[in-house]
């Protein structure tokens, strides 16, 4: 970590950015970088850390512009350039770092030109073969001499992100704004890019500004923490201050929201919905939400005020709030096993692609027990998602058995029993896909109690009410549709639907991995309760570790189609026998231990 | 929803429905005004507008005016009946092909391709060698150009929406593939098709009038529009009225629908372009 | 695998996927010329009505009826028939006109019948293309560079009015402008058989600018909604983060990207191009091979319709099949082994 000697090279004083319209969508934000520092901006949806980030490069979206404020990067304003202007600070001053890389590279361009391209926009003089790979030798991609002559699609999502970074880096301007630059990467991938960003921050005293949701790899990397929520800037300080001593409440519940494999514990979901543009209450944004809110909450905005002198937070209450004190350490409560019989035995499982040698599913065998929830973790392309659908029903298996309570069932769930059919019910990913648009939600639920339960017609609409209340959510969502919801109400929905059918065993395919992570911790919250009281059997699968810890009893662990590693999570997460379990575990990003015990 | 008529209230949109009301009710229930018999000869051929001829007479003498208040029955008639042909075998095909995606899908649209690339002009004009004029010839023959590229379409959004949560729930509870196409992949594909229905029914319209402009469609003395442009177009010096309303009014037919679909295209957040038949997938 | 494709080099990465790629493109042609021959074939003989009677007219005696079938070869099966059909035109004899036959002449080949129509209409589209190909791609662009503003609404609004209007329609309203009001060109653009379409160019002038304005306002609309999905995508807007000058960027990084499916635009604006000219030869008497098309039809002159009509869907085909092989060659991922 270095320190601020000099003057910072990235000053934001005040900024306030709103649509056309005149809602606001940024307010009053302040922060400063220095030179060779990472500042780690940290919200959720809605929260206009992205904005923000843009605006550093004189970039506004249609309909959004600045209203006031300053901007300085390498002491140059950014604010009132004229397009001319801009192009000769953008790549030069301040470069960008994109969230897709795939989509950010030119298709028909070779890497090598296109980061020719960014030097010859602005050093036309020194643009050379040479300097091309010197960048690319910069992020590790120097050792093949050809390399730059290949095209994007030819490259993997890790390397097509090392050239943009290799672009952003290569007119070594002092400061890169990078918009969640890892989250489209497989853990393994994105832990070696963070490696990488450290590198460069450390050898070559590059200053970044690094936007993310996920707080867990901001720690990792950050030196200053800045966070955001409903357009303004909550919190901001040292990153080991705002993480192991959050002042405010939203940081804290942000902290507590985020699971750790090697602290498995209760999560504690934020109540309620984010807030978005043209929504913001007459006072403090969060309070809504917040456990500590009092009348004078509501009063008027708060204003940021000096905690210490590094540290600021936008707070009422910051003094009062003991917020240091150790959280409830509540070990994962089991739940109670019925028996130890299992209610569903998978053997051989084999799934073929149907273009290609690779199996997807690659002789798996595995058994869930009753009342038991197994956890299925992987990364993208370990067929996990492929299991799971074949369980349901979805998918035909090219060869092995599933055993349902002691019958085997058929491939598609056309041909199992209506009984089958009842008694596993799953849960989908994508929350804006998963109800139909054109249904009500209550036509929606109504349905698995019309067709596998075969209810008439007012004894399901008095279900439809009852099992609201179990996914807490208020009735009146019954008469609303999809799109008035959000991504987090419409998971519970989904979940509803799958309860409908009083099902026995519930399969969840990365049923939070779309959802803010503290909607996602309400979810999860809810689904333990409900494999609790409900005496489920869960296959929840997921590639988060530390979701695996809260929720699983055991795990199975997946690469490329085949199980590497099973048993007890506390064993597995513990002391993992298998090299591709301990590679993950090491690579998975975590909060500091000062910061969850 | 209450944004379904959301279009309405565009400018485009309301210029585009009001033109496509007034043209309908013309072609539709303006033979009841008609001072004239379409048929009958009312004075001197090709004699300019006077009070009993309010657009003049055409080559035979007979009514411009009557004949344009009894002229648009045919086309739009045709066009209509020929279209919904078209729908109901495009979206039958679409919906079994991009739902059941079978083996037979692959061969299936490249049947679809290669009669895409058929001339359709061209195609009727064969048919018709064959078959003989008459209303029959058109209305299949309309009917099988429109009909691949309506399949294409459905099969594209089928695909899309098959793939979705609620779909594949549906399927997970094991109902039906009918029950599951109808409830709940049919309604949610209505947006892209009715999109292209627009560009459709206008194409229809205008590959039927190009058909009876040529002589090869509906016959004299039958009063359609086109043929009224096909029969008086030597002697548009004479009286320009005679080919210049008909004209008009195919025209503002036309300008009308498509005006009216733009808008509902970009009130669904899409746009109203005719596709190209992309046989090889860009990068 | 990437990287020993890239070692191999540039061009051992490119050699065979081409190949196959072209050769799957030749053999999809191949059929389709295959299935437009029966669907030609079997929408002008299998159809009922009897094309006999009707090409003979006042003259359907029997025994004449009988003499034209034999002569037209309609009284063996279907299938010899067909194949006595595609043999031929593969040898590249068109058949005999069964009108001529019908009119007592021994022989009256085909293509002495329409050489020269074909000349001119080859003539007539040519000149067409040429104004169409840089005026669809640049108005195109131009429209979708400045969406939203007014040169976009006068461009846009424009092309969807003009795509509704059918070539009949825009022929006539501009020979009623032209000629009735203006008289500054001829209503017809008759040329006398064997001359040269290119001696009188303002007898041309209409014709072009009516297959121009019924062709070129879908073009327009494609070539803008292809551009502006370019236009919004995300390398562009990194390109220009990046800083990069905003002529390469539209340049190199949008313009260059939108090449691609306006290659494949171009290609079905073309069909319709030649589609149009069916029409737009009828209305202005120009003997091309569109309008003598139309009097074949009309005298049910089954053979003659079946040669042209082949001859027009071999065009149609080299279409497609040209604009495939240009997307190629601008796709880099095309040319990568599957």
């Amino acid at each position: 970590m270095s320190d601020v000697a000099t003057a910072p090279v990235v000053r934001v004083e005040n900024l306030c950015l709103s649509l056309n319209t005149g809602e606001p969508v940024v307010e009053d934000v302040s922060f400063s970088v220095g030179a060779g520092e990472i500042l780690g901006l940290v919200g959720e949806s809605g929260s206009g850390k992205t904005t923000t980030a843009l605006a550093l490069l004189g970039y506004t979206r249609t309909g959004v512009n600045v209203r006031s404020g300053v901007i300085e990067v390498g002491g140059q304003s950014i604010i009132g350039r004229d397009a001319k202007s801009l192009r000769s600070v953008r790549g030069k001053v301040v470069s960008y770092v994109p969230q897709d890389p795939g989509g950010a590279l030119n298709p028909s361009m070779r890497v090598g030109d296109s980061i020719m391209d960014v030097l010859r926009a602005h050093r036309t003089a020194t643009a050379s073969d040479e300097s091309v790979q010197a960048a690319l030798s910069r992020v590790e991609l120097g050792t093949d001499a050809r390399f730059g002559e290949r095209y994007p699609h030819q490259l993997s999502g890790g390397q097509q992100q090392r050239v943009t970074i290799a672009m952003a880096c290569v007119c070594e301007p002092p400061v890169a704004v990078l918009d969640e630059p890892t989250t489209g990467l497989d853990v393994l991938t994105q832990d070696r890019i963070l490696t990488e960003l450290a590198r460069l921050r450390d050898e070559d005293g590059m200053a970044m500004v690094y936007v993310s949701h996920d707080l867990a790899v901001v720690a990792k990397m950050a030196d200053r923490i800045v966070v955001m929520y409903a357009g303004r800037v909550v919190e901001n300080g040292p990153a080991a201050d705002v993480i192991e001593r959050p002042k405010h409440p939203y940081t804290r519940a942000l902290v507590a929201a985020i699971p750790d494999f090697r602290h498995p514990r209760a999560l504690q979901g934020i109540p309620g919905v984010s807030v978005g543009v043209g929504e913001w209450p007459a006072g403090c944004a969060f309070a809504p939400r917040c456990e500590h809110q009092e009348d004078r909450c509501c009063g008027g905005v708060p204003a940021l005020e000096q905690a210490t002198d590094a540290h600021a937070v936008r707070c009422v209450r910051w003094e009062e709030l003991t917020l240091g004190e150790p959280r409830p350490e509540g070990a994962r409560v089991a739940a109670v096993a019925t028996t130890d019989d299992a209610l569903l035995e998978v053997s051989g499982l084999h799934v073929q692609y149907r273009h290609g040698s690779r199996a997807a599913v690659d002789d798996v065998s595995f058994s869930i027990p009753q009342g038991r929830c197994v956890a299925l973790v992987g990364e993208s392309g370990s067929g996990k998602t492929t299991v799971g659908r074949c369980i349901a029903g979805l998918h035909e298996p090219t060869s092995g058995r599933i055993v349902f309570d002691g019958q085997e069932l058929a491939g598609s769930a056309r041909r199992r029993s209506l009984d089958q059919r009842r008694r596993i019910q799953i849960v989908f990913q994508n929350p804006f896909e998963s109800l139909n648009p054109r249904h009500r939600v209550s036509s929606s639920i109504e349905r698995p109690l019309r067709v596998l339960r075969r209810l008439s017609r007012g004894d399901a609409d008095r279900e439809v009410g009852e099992l609201l209340d179990r996914v807490r959510l208020p009735r009146r969502v019954a008469e609303r549709f999809p799109i008035e919801l959000s991504g987090g109400e419409r998971q519970r929905v989904a979940i509803a639907r799958a309860l409908a059918a009083k099902p026995d065993l519930l399969v969840c395919d990365e049923v939070t991995s779309a959802l803010d992570v503290s909607v996602q911790a309400a979810v999860l919250e809810l689904l333990s309760e409900l494999q609790r009281d409900l005496r489920l059997s869960m296959l929840f699968i997921t590639h988060n570790l530390g979701v695996v810890a809260c929720i699983g009893d055991s795990v199975l662990v997946m690469d490329q189609g085949t199980l590497r590693e099973s048993g007890p999570c506390a064993q597995v997460l513990a002391a993992p026998v298998d090299d591709y379990t301990r590679r993950l575990l090491s690579a998975a990003p975590r909060l500091p231990d000062a910061a969850v015990s | 929803m209450t944004g379904r008529l959301r279009f309405a209230r565009t400018f485009s949109g309301a210029l585009g429905l009001t033109i496509v009301f007034v043209v309908v009710f013309v072609a539709l229930l303006g033979n009841y005004f008609a001072p004239h018999d379409p048929t009958a000869p009312v004075g001197v051929p090709l004699a300019g507008p006077s009070g009993g001829a309010w657009l003049g007479t055409d080559v035979l003498g007979r009514d411009v005016f009557s004949r344009l208040l009894y002229g648009g029955r045919s086309v739009i008639g045709l066009a209509l009946v020929a279209t919904l042909l078209a729908y109901v075998i495009g979206l039958t095909i679409g919906l079994i092909a991009g739902y059941t995606r079978s083996k037979a899908d692959p061969i299936l649209m490249r049947t679809v391709d290669v009669m895409l690339a058929f001339p359709p002009l061209l195609f009727l004009l064969v048919l018709i060698t064959g078959a003989g004029t008459g209303t029959a010839v058109l209305v299949i023959g309309v009917a099988a150009i429109q009909a691949p590229g309506i399949s294409r379409i459905v099969r594209t959004a089928t695909l899309e929406i098959s793939v979705r949560g609620y779909v594949e729930a549906a399927v997970a509870r094991g109902e039906r593939s009918i029950a599951v196409v109808v409830r709940e992949v049919l309604p949610n594909i209505l947006a892209p098709v009715l999109v292209d229905a627009g560009l459709r029914f206008t194409y229809s319209i205008l590959i039927i009038a190009s058909v009876n402009f040529l002589g090869l469609g509906l016959q004299p003395p039958n009063s359609d529009w086109a043929l009224m442009i096909s029969e008086n177009r030597q002697y548009i010096n004479l009286n320009v009225w005679a080919v210049l309303a008909p004209a008009a009014m195919i025209a503002l037919l036309t300008i009308g629908i498509n005006l009216t679909g733009d808008a509902i295209a970009r009130s669904l957040g899409r746009s109203y372009v005719p596709k190209a038949t992309q046989t090889v997938p860009t990068a | 695998m990437t990287t020993t494709t890239a070692e191999r080099g540039v061009g051992a990465r490119e050699f065979s996927p081409v190949l196959r790629f072209l050769g799957r493109r030749i053999v999809g042609a191949i059929l389709a010329l295959f299935v437009a021959s029966i669907v030609i074939f079997a929408g002008t003989v299998l159809l009922p009505g009897d094309a006999a009677s009707v090409v003979l007219g006042r003259n359907a005696t029997p025994e004449n009826v009988a003499k034209l079938n034999a002569q037209m070869g309609l009284d063996k099966p279907a299938y010899q028939e067909y194949i006595d059909w595609v043999t031929g035109l593969v040898h590249g004899d068109l058949g005999d006109s069964a009108v001529g036959l019908a009119q007592g002449e021994k022989s009256a080949p085909i293509w002495d019948l329409i050489s020269d129509p074909v000349k001119n209409s080859l003539i007539l589209a040519a000149i067409a293309a040429l104004f169409m190909i840089p005026l669809s791609l640049g108005l195109g662009a131009i429209a979708a560079v400045y969406a939203g503003k007014p040169v976009d609404h006068v461009i846009s609004l424009g092309s969807l009015a003009a795509i509704a209007l059918p070539e009949f329609v825009i022929g006539s309203l501009l020979i009623g402008v032209f000629f009735v009001g203006l008289d500054w060109l001829p209503p017809v653009a008759i040329v006398p058989p064997g001359g040269d379409p290119l001696s009188d160019p303002s007898k041309l002038v209409l014709p072009v600018a009516t297959l121009l304005l019924a062709s070129l306002a879908a073009g327009i609309r494609m070539v803008r909604a292809g551009m502006i999905e370019v236009l919004q995508a995300e390398y562009v807007q990194t390109a220009r983060l990046n800083g990069l000058a905003e002529k390469r960027v539209l340049v190199r990084y949008a313009m260059r990207n939108a090449l691609a499916p306006s290659v494949q635009v171009l290609a079905q604006n073309l069909q319709w191009l030649i589609g149009g000219i069916i029409i737009t030869e009828t209305v202005f008497a120009y003997p091309g091979i569109g309008s003598n098309l139309v009097t074949a039809v009309g005298n049910r002159d089954v053979t003659l319709v079946q040669s042209v009509a082949m001859l027009i869907a071999v065009v149609y085909v080299m279409l497609n099949l040209v604009a495939d092989l240009i997307v190629l060659l601008l796709v880099p991922k095309l040319r990568e082994p599957a």
